[in-house]
């Protein structure tokens, strides 16, 4: 429903321009790093885990080797032995936390069916993958466990010795005393027990590496599919290779998608490095698609408890919340991060909550590892306060968007403080609800669904407010909590000699448009056209320091950095353009690009010739060092806080369950937006994919701890045939801290869709005493909560 | 993943092909490649020789032979699903070839290589079952007809010959006749969870003659005995249906291939639904 009612002719920060990546994407033209062909590649392929959980005690590799086109086969025992690091670490400490050192390949026991045991480098692709089979494992199976709750309960024999009982950590954050009086003083308390299953990323790009070691130079070339590439430069150099950090290049092409799977610092790409480095040539490596279903890490797996304390009046006095999270077999860099930090701070929503505590327990269990899926942490938070709410609704026979309103936070409580130890930086909260409510007919709504029942028709509404933590992360603050890294951007804003301007920075693009968005970022701090700006991210020998794309960062953080830069470029531009008016610094207006002394505005510089004249060198001001560019290092002063509200409608079909989502209705609020078009096809795709997650996804093991969801055929993502039209609004409230103002939009859709589904579809069963259901909620979950077989 | 190395071969006529399923052991006919391909991918099918149809004359064509719909084994579901002669005779046909896959797979997926391949999760079998049909099949012994009844045997297991080769579906036309196909789509593939055909002949009060079968979820395509048993010869009311449909719920668990989408149970509720619509539709009898 919205659209920019900006000039069509006007092409800057706040424009659909339509995207600059888009005709390379689509024609095929780009080039993935599987693309990329090095003369003398050898093609590398993992062998596997036959079992979830096994102590290996032996690996013949010999009748792998003798095959034909069989270059090396290499085991964990050679890695060990050659001497690197071979650590993958955490990036994330909490109290108390279990670090097993994690190798890039398996040496004495194996803990997830995912874990490679050995690599086979052949000449061609399907010779390193025959060989595969010729590689005989015998194997000692061990008991494997593959639920977090059962992993700490159950008698098992640990994931890993040095956490016998499995578990990782066990954090808490909130005040528990303070709960368990709100708990005591409430009227009413109100509780649900809840699963988010795990989910599987299904980035279109499986991860591929093409590894490249110069003998000569001792240098590594690694083209990877990757988020972050300095992030990967790092952890390759301190973590697994040993590798001066300046003696590897990272380069991520283009990337298909990555929703948080390409973050990472898996094993896979740097045992590819390393092959490279122990045969001097290059070696490449690409997952199938149910490799990359057993190694990406996968998202969610948290098992829940919670409780909320109300009055009467429908306000809220405390929450309490204890969870067991799955972390898989391995700790991977965000894993405790993303339970802890990303998912207990937002529990109190988009509401004033006095009292809260939520303990988590991290649970080692032997299956894929888990980490940061889009919406991390926040979509579970999300999640269950809005189940609370709902729960709580019932509880009061209240109608649940009233209790929704009540609570808010209100307008002029920002910064907003909450009990969960983050300050909230803007919000217009009630704003966004209304205008969801109004534009889906709330009322109205409401009114049909009261007569549809007496037809035996179930209608169901469902609301949800989100607010998510985004813009990671203000690094003081995240280095207080347990972050290894900084959380700050890096930009370069250049302006070329002939006055064009190039612009790097360390965010790396995954298909977001950031080289359309951030080009309208600096355009507008320059006055240039967007034409004439070129965005490059994603290679570390051309951008110096980054830290990449992941919590929503890149337009708050990445953008904040360009902006800063952008403008340090503009105020030196301006001390030249002072210097050829023969005028005060301070009397030099700047006006869509021009500079001149204010009240004659008849003569004036535009930046671009004052770039020319900045690279002559020939006139310029006393003291000043030729050339026009600046390095910017931005390190947000806190997280930024999008929020809106979503509704859906669904119907019921009570004869097989099957659920008509009928009308999806979203206000995201993401501060200021830098172009419109961009920001609607984040949304669209973030509600497809917690849509996804509330109908149809869920990773499952079958009893021998096998993946069971193996394939595009087993493991139902959502094709666009599932989903309605969506209806889509905006608010802006800007972020007060950010230098433009902007929150983020990258994952707020995938928080806010699935709370609002299943809160719909809980809705309609309203008449079968259904207060809660588990995602995900299928057809069969739908008939059997409305009586089914019996 | 990457298919095992096969030899490839291209045959210029039903006899050559014959002749080259002889030659290579486990050779497999490829005509429009959405079946096998995929599996040869994943390593589930690994023939070590192909042999081309695509080629042949004489196997595309949609026509009235000898009081019989006769399609081509190199149709396509695109085509069926557009023609006009099958729209007419036999509905339910153009029906389950509309809700093949997509766009791609219904414009290169053929009815002669679908019915041969045996996916028992496909649409056609339970259209092709009730509307009575039969391949017309050349092997090395000359050719012969395989009723469709007796056509799916397992998952991926038909009778036809491992040096036969399909070149027709035959739909006997018959006056006074309706057919349709009901699906409930699986989220996971875009197969049917449960897809059922039905085919009936009434005088206007009497159910004279009726087919049902079922696709999806199954062990394999099957036709629904009981139903037809509890509606032949019934009069054309709305409680008959209904009493005919519950009968599909005869089916035990060991028939249903579950996933985890859908649990026995769920699929045996979903089997009695779609078999009740399908015949509502096909005898023109309204829902309450």
């Amino acid at each position: 429903m919205s659209e920019s009612d900006q000039p069509a002719d006007k092409r800057g920060f706040g424009d659909p321009i339509e995207r600059d990546e888009d005709v390379p994407l689509l024609t095929g033209e780009a080039t993935y790093t599987d693309d990329i062909q090095l003369r003398g590649t050898a093609h590398l392929a993992i062998r596997r885990s036959d079992h979830a959980h096994a102590r290996l005690l032996e690996v013949d590799t010999s009748a792998a080797e003798a095959m034909d086109d069989v270059v090396a086969v290499y085991t964990g025992a050679d890695v060990e032995d050659s001497g690197v690091p071979n650590t993958i670490p955490t990036a994330w400490m909490l109290p108390g936390l279990v670090t097993p050192q994690y190798r890039m390949l398996a040496v004495d026991k194996v803990r997830h069916e995912g874990d490679g045991i050995a690599a086979v480098v052949a000449e061609t692709p399907q010779a390193a993958q025959d060989a595969l089979e010729a590689i005989d494992v015998e194997y000692e199976a061990l008991e494997h466990v593959t639920d977090p709750v059962e992993s700490v309960d159950r008698d098992v024999p640990p994931v890993h010795e040095e956490a016998e009982d499995n578990v990782a950590f066990d954090f808490e954050l909130g005040d528990a005393d303070a709960v368990d009086e709100a708990f005591a003083d409430a009227d009413r308390v109100a509780s649900v027990d809840l699963r988010q299953p795990r989910l599987i990323p299904n980035a279109m790009e499986p991860r591929s590496a093409l590894a490249d070691w110069d003998v000569a130079t001792e240098k590594l070339r690694l083209w990877m599919t990757s988020q972050n590439p300095h992030l990967h430069r790092m952890l390759l150099s301190a973590g697994t290779l040993g590798v001066p950090e300046n003696k590897i290049q990272v380069i991520a092409p283009e990337v298909g998608g990555g929703f948080g799977s390409k973050i990472y610092h898996y094993p896979d790409e740097a045992v590819t490095a390393w092959c490279s480095m122990q045969l001097g040539r290059p070696v490449k490596w690409k997952a199938s698609r149910m490799e990359g279903y057993v190694t990406d890490c996968h998202g969610r797996d948290h098992t829940t408890s919670a409780e909320i304390a109300v009055d009467d009046d429908g306000t809220v006095r405390g929450i309490r919340v204890e969870t067991h999270a799955g972390l898989g077999a391995q700790l991977s860099q965000f894993a405790t991060a993303t339970p802890s930090y990303l998912y207990a701070t937002i529990l109190s929503g988009e509401y004033a909550i006095p009292a809260i505590h939520c303990r988590v327990i991290g649970a080692f269990t032997n299956t894929t590892p888990v980490d940061a899926y889009r919406g991390a942490g926040r979509s579970e938070g999300i999640y269950v306060i809005e189940r609370l709410m709902d729960v709580a609704a019932r509880e009061l026979e209240m109608d649940p968007a009233e209790l929704r309103r009540t609570n808010l936070v209100p307008p002029d409580e920002f910064p907003y403080e909450t009990a969960a130890a983050v300050v909230y930086d803007s919000g217009e909260y009630e704003r966004a609800m209304d205008t969801a409510l109004e534009h889906v007919g709330y009322d109205d709504l409401r009114e049909r669904q009261a007569e549809l029942r007496e037809e035996g028709r179930y209608l169901g509404i469902g609301v949800a407010n989100f607010v998510e933590s985004a813009g990671l992360s203000p690094s003081g603050l995240a280095g207080d909590l347990g972050a290894q890294a900084g959380g700050w951007e890096s930009s370069i804003v250049r302006f070329d000699s002939t006055g064009t301007v190039t612009v790097l920075v360390g965010t790396a693009d995954q298909g977001q448009g950031h080289r359309t968005t951030f080009a309208q970022i600096a355009a507008e701090e320059l006055g240039v056209d967007v034409d004439a700006i070129d965005v490059v991210e994603g290679d570390t020998d051309q951008i110096p320091q980054g830290l990449g794309t992941y919590g929503s960062r890149s337009a708050s953080v990445g953008g904040g950095a360009i902006a800063r830069g952008a403008r340090e470029v503009r105020e030196k531009a301006r001390e030249i353009a002072a210097h050829q008016l023969e005028a005060s610094v301070d009397d030099i207006e700047f006006d869509d690009g021009e500079f001149h002394v204010a009240g004659a505005p008849d003569r004036s510089y535009h930046i671009q010739e004052i770039a020319a004249e900045a690279y002559l060198g020939h006139d310029l001001p006393e003291e000043m060092d030729p050339g026009l560019e600046a390095t910017n290092f931005y390190d947000p002063e806190n997280f930024t806080f999008p929020f809106g509200t979503h509704v859906a409608v669904v119907e019921i079909q009570p004869e097989t369950g099957e659920i008509d989502l009928e009308r999806y209705v979203a206000v995201d609020d993401c501060g200021e937006i830098i172009n419109p078009m961009i920001v609607e096809g984040q949304v669209h795709g973030g509600i497809a994919q917690g849509i996804g997650a509330a109908l149809y996804e869920g990773a499952a093991y079958d009893d021998d701890g096998h993946l069971l969801t193996r394939r595009m055929d087993e493991y139902a993502v959502p094709h666009s045939t599932y989903v309605p039209d969506f209806e889509t609004d905006h608010t802006v409230t800007p972020s007060p801290h950010n230098p433009i103002g902007v929150k983020g939009v990258g994952e707020s859709a995938t928080i806010a869709a699935a709370p609002t589904v299943v809160s719909a579809v809980v809705d309609a069963l309203e008449p079968f005493d259904v207060d809660h259901l588990d995602m995900p909620i299928t057809p069969e979950t739908v008939w059997q909560a409305m009586g089914g077989e019996e | 993943m990457y298919a095992n190395d096969f030899e490839y071969y291209r045959a210029e006529s039903v006899d050559e092909a014959v002749d080259l399923l002889g030659d290579h052991e486990g050779a497999e006919l490829l005509a429009g490649s959405h079946g096998l391909l995929p599996r040869m991918r994943t390593g589930e099918e690994a023939p070590p020789a192909l042999v081309d149809m695509n080629a042949v004359d004489g196997l595309s064509s949609i026509e009235h032979i000898d009081g019989d719909l006769s399609v081509g084994a190199l149709v396509t579901h695109a085509e069926l699903a557009e023609s006009e002669l099958v729209r007419e005779h036999a509905p339910a046909l153009a029906d389950a070839a509309g809700e093949v896959g997509d766009i791609q797979v219904r414009n290169g997926g053929t009815i002669g290589g679908n019915l041969a391949h045996g996916d028992a999760r496909t649409d056609h079998p339970a259209a092709v079952l009730a509307l009575g049909g039969s391949l017309d099949v050349t092997g090395p012994d000359g050719d012969r007809s395989i009723d469709a009844a007796d056509l799916f045997t397992g998952h991926f297991e038909t009778a036809v010959g491992e040096q036969e080769v399909v070149t027709a579906l035959r739909v006997p036309l018959e006056d006074d006749a309706s057919s349709t196909y009901h699906k409930h789509r699986n989220p996971l593939s875009g197969y049917p969870l449960i897809g059922v055909g039905a085919w009936a002949q009434t005088d206007g009060e009497t159910i004279e003659r009726v087919r049902v079968a079922a696709t999806g979820n199954l062990a394999h395509p099957k036709r629904l005995a009981a139903v037809e048993d509890a509606l032949e010869g019934e009069s054309l009311e709305a409680d008959t249906i209904t009493a005919a449909a519950e009968q599909a719920t005869s089916l035990g668990d060991d028939e249903f291939r579950p996933d985890v989408q859908a649990s026995p149970t769920y699929c045996r509720h979903l089997l009695s639904v779609y078999t009740e619509r399908a015949l509502r539709d096909v005898l023109g009898v309204d829902g309450e």
